[in-house]
């Protein structure tokens, strides 16, 4: 069991981090804000699902509307099975932009729901268990 | 003298039923119960139901097992009368104190009356595993069977929110209360402009915090109930009356 928890001087960008236990450690995708907002809808939600189907850790910079986070749960429950139980998902809540007219997304992590547990989850910080076995 | 006196009458109460229907009779506002599963969503709406309907009248089953509720139940024509319910009860109680232990009628006398369509929902969930079910002394063949129509129960819930004129999204005050699937329930309802009332359930039980959910969601008016025990019913109806309108 690993316990991960976002440091202030994670790097931003998009690419592949393993963990320090390579052989036996999670995959996590961290994708940089340029990247999600360079995808549509349904293509960000593919995307996410199939990383986390996999066994992956998506990591999303800019993280979802609660619109698309409520599709994520509707096209995960359609995938849900024996061996895929779903998903476990947390982010920072949005902040109110400019005149409070747009919501402005922070940052979203989803992973396997058998792999990944939020253990405590405020506005600013998200602790996880995230289990290699 | 009789005859017009009686025809009088009648013609009094046709004018009346007349009025009524024509100024009065509203559109039914449809109000979704909604939440994570085991929130106590049926239970609630069973004492909605009971309180306004019929005692005995139920809309769903509520045990401790969770996703009891796998499909969404509707029932129509619910009016919530809170001038009636206070007179009724009022009623009751000097006829009988003793029998009426859930009701604390207000001093303040609401007015207010409602005519609802009382939505109750699957709860919704992010995962669900038919291992869970086993763990409650279900088969695994049932409750792999429970686990498939749960999924299928999350989506229609989902669905509905394109009907839905009001939400009460029920959260279990022992438990945080800030889970994702509430901020995204609650994020949906904010970007459709959807009023929402939180109530904060089960505040019989004796380890529950019902500030940690006014805390967690400072911007939404939060009633503290006890669904099952009738505790601060009339708060939550009043409240109801006032934002669902």
């Amino acid at each position: 069991m690993k316990k991960w928890q976002r440091s202030s001087g994670e790097e931003e960008g998009e690419g592949k981090v393993k963990g320090s236990e390579a052989s036996t450690g999670i995959e996590m995708n961290v994708v940089s804000r340029d990247k999600v907002e360079s995808m549509g809808s349904m293509e960000k939600l593919r995307f996410i699902l199939d990383g986390v189907k996999s066994g992956n850790i998506v990591v999303l910079e800019g993280g979802l509307t609660a619109e698309e986070q409520m599709k994520l749960i509707e096209l995960t429950m359609l995938e849900v099975d024996e061996s895929f139980t779903g998903i476990e998902i947390s982010g920072y809540p949005a902040k109110r932009g400019l005149l409070n007219l747009r919501r402005k997304t922070r940052l979203t992590i989803i992973g396997p729901a058998a792999k990944m547990k939020t253990i405590r989850k405020d506005k600013d910080l998200i602790s996880a268990i995230i289990s290699t076995t | 003298m009789e005859m017009s006196v009686r025809k009088r009458k009648r013609m009094r109460w046709a004018l009346s039923k007349l009025i009524t229907a024509l100024f009065f009779r509203k559109k039914a506002v449809k109000i979704g119960i909604y939440g994570p599963p085991n929130a106590g969503k049926t239970t609630l709406a069973n004492r909605i139901i009971h309180t306004f309907v019929d005692n005995n009248e139920d809309m769903g089953v509520a045990t401790e097992i969770p996703h009891e509720t796998r499909r969404v139940i509707k029932r129509e024509g619910v009016l919530i009368d809170l001038r009636r319910r206070i007179m009724n009860s009022n009623r009751d109680r000097n006829r009988d104190r003793d029998r009426d232990r859930d009701y604390d009628p207000r001093p303040r006398g609401s007015r207010a009356k409602l005519m609802l369509d009382v939505v109750d929902t699957p709860g919704l969930a992010t995962k669900i595993d038919f291992r869970d079910f086993m763990a409650y002394g279900l088969e695994e063949d049932e409750a792999k069977r429970r686990a498939k129509e749960a999924t299928e129960g999350v989506i229609e819930a989902i669905k509905w929110l394109d009907d839905i004129d009001g939400v009460i999204l029920l959260m279990d005050s022992t438990e945080d209360p800030y889970t994702q699937t509430n901020v995204v329930i609650i994020g949906n309802m904010e970007a459709r402009g959807i009023p929402i009332i939180i109530a904060a359930n089960k505040i019989d039980l004796p380890d529950a915090t019902p500030q940690r959910i006014k805390n967690a969601f400072p911007q939404h008016r939060v009633v503290p109930v006890s669904a099952l025990k009738g505790d601060n019913m009339e708060e939550l109806y009043e409240e109801m009356a006032k934002v669902f309108r």
